[in-house]
């Protein structure tokens, strides 16, 4: 177990420290480069908990994708760091009230925790035994929870929709490849044969 | 050992054991290798002029939305994964169930598709 | 102290003895699918290709390595050091480390997890970010369109690789990389393999691999008659060197993933008398080979593509395809209980 503990430890510690660099480190990249290391961290953190699933869906979906987005968006829109970091002051309030708030509900959360234990053994869906992860999550999340993976869909066609409505212009003046009319050309439609006199033009 | 690192224990060895060759061969060439930098040496490659400005610019905002839609399809497929993993006991409830996700998710791509958000120009 | 030495120090020895001997054979076998891609290469071409170190020319690449080493290694003065060192770290490190997971015979694996694809398929997701991080880093334009395109290009595709492992997933019903090798083991031997039924998603997954290793017909990041060398413009020395070998590491992951997944993996294509008792891991190899052959001839035959044609054909023609046929195949098997 002395393995697990070592392994809890340094996934924890390294974490903590590169959310520490995440807000501290001052070029945004290499922040966007601590948040990736800190999803790494997590991942094996749910590793060590045996949620082998949610471990790699992390990486696929937040290093593999978010994490490419952030570094989209800080890589190369070019503004200028120094302005944003003087208007950080002003929002200091706000940024501390949300984080008192976030820690009052974990508060809340740890302390129901120690308080009856039995809740977990209680909770919707017992853990099953013998399956693995990935399979125990297929059995019961599209037929006992169906409602909120419809709803996780219906979520996803919004956010689909609204980046389409946010970002898309057209370019004037493009001419676009039409694969199926250059497909559907044959030589009526392309080639003309004229009888051309010596001497004239056409 | 308990399950999971017996498991895990072994990716991460072998991943040192990755990082050790890959590390030896990018330290090799600092301490072999002879070095003269200069200014032109060290300069970016440009044709035949020095850079005018710095090369991160903006681009175009068509980059952030394919990488947008590319989150929306992966949580997709991160959905198929356990249906895919338990499709033999689901039977036709979860079938259906799933087939109403991607339907609803096949709106989306049409409605993509026939906005030209797909296109390149 | 006994019970520690047993249960945790000499497994621990064996897995770094296996690992080093897995890592080491890789990079042989690549060094020789490195000369053996510049041979078709240049067969196609009608030269004869790297022929003067060594007999027929068959220590060319370890006389590159040696090369590479020697070389001066330049960092840009503009450039982010730090990030500009670490990309290449990283895009050779992680293509490596999917090797962990992958069965080269019955049992011959070091990590036999239960979501070994899902691996695979975020290791894979990560290899965005050595070029990402190494055009960013370089600071030269040439570096920077070449990552952009790059990241699009490598996320476009993704998808539509994540759609083809669902169908075969759909078809074994376990994430286990030796499961799905022995889900196709049948009474017809190697019609039984899922790239029969499956058919069409296999020629999806082996152009999609193209695309997500960046190999011609899709190496726009590195269109060298426009960008030069795309995201590798700046680097040079072992920096070079190790892009490339990510690059070729995750090409041979991707022939073992196809073998894995549709050819069978260590599976004799006849399952009768002198082929069953050829070692499973020959079979593998020659079929890594052979994947790894089409890839040399795509490279060798094919033109580049355009930008436009490279979204489209990731969006507009293979996602919606692996889609249907994600819906044809689980209809079949909801009617049919069919399994191969």
């Amino acid at each position: 177990m002395i393995l697990g503990q070592l392994f809890f430890f340094v996934f924890a510690g390294v974490m903590i420290a590169s959310a520490v660099m995440v807000v501290g480190s001052r070029n945004p990249v290499h922040s966007v480069l601590f948040l990736i290391l800190a999803f790494f961290n997590a991942a094996g953190l749910f590793l060590l908990l045996g949620a082998e699933f949610l471990a790699m869906i992390l990486v696929v979906v937040y290093v593999g994708a978010v994490a490419v987005l952030f570094l989209f968006v800080v890589m190369m829109l070019d503004m200028d760091f120094a302005e944003l970091r003087q208007g950080a002051q002003e929002y200091l309030p706000v940024g501390a009230l949300v984080g008192l708030i976030i820690l009052v509900e974990l508060l809340v959360v740890i302390g129901g925790w120690t308080l009856d234990p039995q809740v977990v053994q209680t909770s919707a869906a017992p853990v099953a035994e013998g399956v693995s992860n990935t399979t125990a999550l297929g059995q019961i999340l599209f037929t006992r929870y169906i409602f909120f993976f419809q709803i996780a869909g219906l979520v996803l066609l919004v956010a689909m929709i609204g980046a389409i409505v946010l970002t898309l212009r057209h370019k004037e003046n493009v001419k676009r490849q039409s694969i199926a009319a250059q497909v559907a050309r044959d030589p009526k439609t392309a080639v003309e044969v004229r009888k051309v006199e010596t001497g004239k033009g056409i | 050992m308990p399950e999971v690192i017996s498991d895990y224990l072994p990716i991460a060895i072998f991943i040192a054991v990755a990082g050790v060759i890959g590390l030896a061969l990018m330290v090799a060439p600092f301490i072999i290798a002879v070095q003269h930098p200069d200014t032109e040496k060290l300069s970016a490659y440009e044709c035949g002029f020095d850079a005018f400005d710095d090369a991160r610019m903006k681009f175009d905002v068509r980059f952030y939305l394919v990488a947008i839609l590319f989150i929306i399809f992966d949580l997709e497929v991160a959905f198929l994964f356990p249906w895919a993993a338990a499709f033999g006991e689901l039977g036709w409830f979860g079938f259906w169930s799933m087939m109403v996700f991607l339907g609803v998710l096949t709106i989306g791509f049409a409605y993509e598709w026939k906005k030209g958000a797909l296109e390149w120009d | 102290m006994a019970e520690f030495w047993t249960s945790y120090l000499l497994p621990g020895l064996i897995i770094a003895l296996q690992s080093v001997v897995l890592l080491v054979a890789l990079l042989i076998i690549i060094a020789f699918l490195l000369l053996a891609d510049r041979k078709v290469w240049a067969a196609v071409q009608m030269r004869r290709g790297p022929n003067v170190v060594g007999p027929w020319g068959l220590l060319q690449s370890f006389a590159d390595l040696l090369k590479f080493v020697f070389k001066e290694p330049v960092i840009p003065a503009a450039s982010n050091k730090g990030v500009f060192l670490l990309a290449p770290l990283i895009s050779c490190i992680l293509a490596l480390s999917a090797w962990a997971v992958v069965p080269v015979s019955g049992g011959w694996v070091i990590a036999d997890i239960n979501v070994g694809i899902l691996y695979i398929f975020a290791i894979s997701s990560l290899g965005v970010y050595g070029v990402i991080m190494g055009g960013w880093a370089s600071n030269s334009k040439y570096a920077f369109l070449g990552a952009l395109r790059s990241a699009a290009q490598m996320v476009s595709y993704e998808v539509s690789i994540g759609f083809v492992i669902i169908t075969v997933l759909l078809c074994v019903g376990s994430l286990n990389l030796t499961d799905i090798v022995m889900a196709q083991k049948g009474d017809y031997g190697l019609f039984s393999w899922f790239w029969l039924p499956l058919f069409p998603m296999f020629i999806v997954f082996f152009i999609s691999a193209l695309a997500e290793t960046n190999r011609p017909p899709f190496d726009l990041p590195e269109a060298e008659s426009e960008l030069v060398a795309g995201f590798m413009v700046e680097y040079s020395s072992t920096p070079y060197l190790l892009f490339m070998l990510g690059e070729y590491v995750s090409i041979t992951l991707m022939c073992a993933l196809t073998t894995i997944l549709f050819l069978g993996g260590w599976l004799p294509p006849v399952d009768i008398a002198p082929f069953n008792l050829v070692p499973g891991i020959i079979w593998f190899v020659l079929k890594v080979c052979f994947v790894f052959f089409m890839f040399a001839m795509v490279k060798a035959m094919v033109p580049r593509y355009r930008y436009d044609q490279l979204m489209r054909l990731g969006w507009k023609v293979f996602l919606p395809l692996s889609l249907l046929m994600v819906f044809i195949v689980a209809i079949v098997l909801q009617l049919t209980g069919w399994t191969a």
